[in-house]
Parts: C-alpha cells; structure tokens; sequence
C-alpha cells in the first residue's frame, strides 16, 4: 500500500507533466523508423533520445517516429525541428550522438553542425 | 535484421503509416514444442485484395520515397530461414495482423532480441498510439498496455519506466531459462 505522502508526489508530478505538455514548446525530435533506419540502429537512437529526454526532464519536447525518406545509405536520420528555426537533419546517427543533441541543440540551443546532413554532403 | 524484435518494431512502423490507433505486439515460447511465435497486429486502414497478395514481395510498395519496400518480405524471410512460417492477414477498414513463427532450434534462426526495447521505442514516439504486448513463454504469461496512461502522462519518462517493467516481467516469466 503507498502511503500518502507517496500518492501525493504522484499526483503532483502528474499534474506538473499536464501542463508542461501542455505548454508543449513545440519542439519536435523526429527519428526515421522504416526498414533501412531500423537496419542500421535506429531502436537504439530512439531509446537514447527517450533515456536522456527522461533524465533531463524535458518533457516539453516531443519524440516522434517516421518512414522512409529516400536516404536510407544515411540511416538512422534525426530531423529536429524548431518553431522559427530551420530544420536540422542529422544522419548516421549513433546513441552517444542523440545524446549529446539532447545536451548540445535541444538544451544548449546550439545544432552539432559535424553531424548533420549538410556537412556530410560538403565533405 | 539482426533480432526478431527490430522485425516487430519494422512491421509495428506499417501499423503506424496504416494510421492504426492500437497496435498489439505478441510473443509465444513453447520450449518444449520447439516453436516461437510473434505477431504484430493492428486497427489500420488494412490493405486491399492485390496489396495483401503482392505486399511480401520486395518490388511492391506504395511509399513513394523508394521503390522497394522490405519490411514484410524480411520480417516472412526470417521466419522461413528458421524453418517456420509466415501468415498475413488484413481486411480494409479493420486492419492487418502478420505473424512470423519460428523453429527455436532453427541453425538461421535470428535471436528473439530485446522486446522491451521495442515496445519502449514505440511508446516513447508514439504517445497518441495504444500499445499492448502480451507475452508468454512455457505456460507463464503477462500482458502490458498503455491504455490506461491518459495521453499527457505519456512522456519520454512513462516510455522509459515501461522499459525498465516489461523487462523486468519478462525476466520473471523466463526464470534462470536461457534466452531465446
Ligand atoms: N499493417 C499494414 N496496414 C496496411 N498496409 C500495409 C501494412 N503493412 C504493409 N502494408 C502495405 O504493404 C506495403 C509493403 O510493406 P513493407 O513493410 O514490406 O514495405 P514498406 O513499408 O513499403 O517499406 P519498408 O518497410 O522497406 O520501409 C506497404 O507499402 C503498404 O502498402
Ligand atoms: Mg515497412
């Protein structure tokens, strides 16, 4: 049985995730989840971003899942977007890497230009 | 495909792109029967007669960003190469169920891999979609869903402890028996 000290915590916890998700900041981490993402390791950099999401308590960030998009050489793919801002496509993601997204660009504010799409192309 | 359940996780993304609102995952181990069966099943848009026929094949599709789709032809592959089978399953309107079942002993068989990985995976990107695993190996079952988590609790920290106790069950269930 849980005391109700306990309950409480919950209740209130609850209650501070209702309106941060409300208030929803419109931050979007979207991580391509078809077969070819799958294939090269998008489950781990899925749970990654949750992992560290969850830790950081940035619950006003939404994940999200999505298909194929026609690059599957780059897999796994990351594109955060920002209202405001440019979208920024990550590819040949790792797990270290979507954790340090998380510190870097969605905290820090600052997109890891060395992983992204553009920089690959100019290299 | 290195694990069965980057499979599931690869079919469950049809569900999602099929606009499914629940999609239910499950896993059957018989031991003793030498079988292993998974299913992912879902409440999507489903698929015609000519889609459902040709969609195991690798040339068929209907996404535009590429010309082949995969994810049906490899998930039946690696069911076969086991010495098993695979059925599917959809009726339009109500949805689409694929089962892939499994020789345990199979030489080629894939290992079932981390369940709780991809049902976490789901979940955490996912929060709009219910999901339900139902396991069950030698007799011992249990069943996790979300769809009791009211919409605004299911954040990346919901996703992450329903990781933490599916695996924890699964352990339980599967005891000091060596993985599959
Ligand atoms: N659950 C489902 N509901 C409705 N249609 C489906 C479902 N699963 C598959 N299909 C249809 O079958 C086709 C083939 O699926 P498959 O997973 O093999 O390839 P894909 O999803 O098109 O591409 P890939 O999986 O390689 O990213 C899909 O494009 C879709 O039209
Ligand atoms: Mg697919």
């Amino acid at each position: 049985m849980r005391s109700i000290q306990e309950l409480e915590a919950i209740r209130e916890s609850t209650l501070e995730n209702m309106t941060l998700r409300k208030e929803h900041n419109g931050t979007r981490i979207v991580v391509g989840m078809a077969t070819c993402g799958i294939a090269a390791g998008a489950r781990g950099v899925l749970t990654a971003f949750m992992e560290e999401l969850a830790e950081r308590k940035l619950i006003h960030v939404a994940l999200t899942q999505m298909g194929c998009i026609g690059m599957c050489h780059l897999e796994p793919i990351v594109e955060v977007h920002q209202p405001g801002h440019e979208t920024v496509t990550y590819v040949k993601v790792t797990p270290d890497m979507a954790r340090r997204i998380v510190r870097e660009h969605i905290e820090g504010g600052s997109p890891i230009e060395e992983y992204t799409l553009s920089h690959y192309r100019a290299k | 495909m290195r694990e069965i359940a980057l499979h599931m996780a690869d079919i469950a993304e049809n569900s999602l792109a099929a606009g499914a609102a629940r999609i239910k995952l499950s896993v059957m181990i018989d031991r003793a029967a030498d079988r292993l069966i998974t299913a992912v099943e879902d409440n999507g848009r489903g698929m015609d007669a000519d889609t459902l026929y040709r969609c195991t094949d690798p040339f068929m599709t209907t996404r535009t960003a590429r010309r082949v789709g995969l994810g049906i032809a490899l998930f039946k592959l690696s069911a076969e190469q086991s010495g098993g089978s695979f059925t599917i399953r959809s009726e339009q309107g109500r949805g689409t169920r694929a089962e892939a079942a499994y020789i345990i002993s199979g030489i080629d068989r894939a290992p079932l891999g981390s369940i709780a990985d991809t049902m976490a995976a789901l979940i955490a990107a996912n929060p709009e979609t219910d999901f339900t695993l139902e396991y069950a190996a030698d007799g011992k079952a249990f069943a996790f869903a979300t769809d009791t988590t009211p919409y605004n609790d299911r954040t990346p920290a919901f996703a992450a402890a329903a990781k933490k106790e599916i695996q924890q069950r699964i352990d339980e269930i599967n005891g000091g028996a060596e993985p599959i």
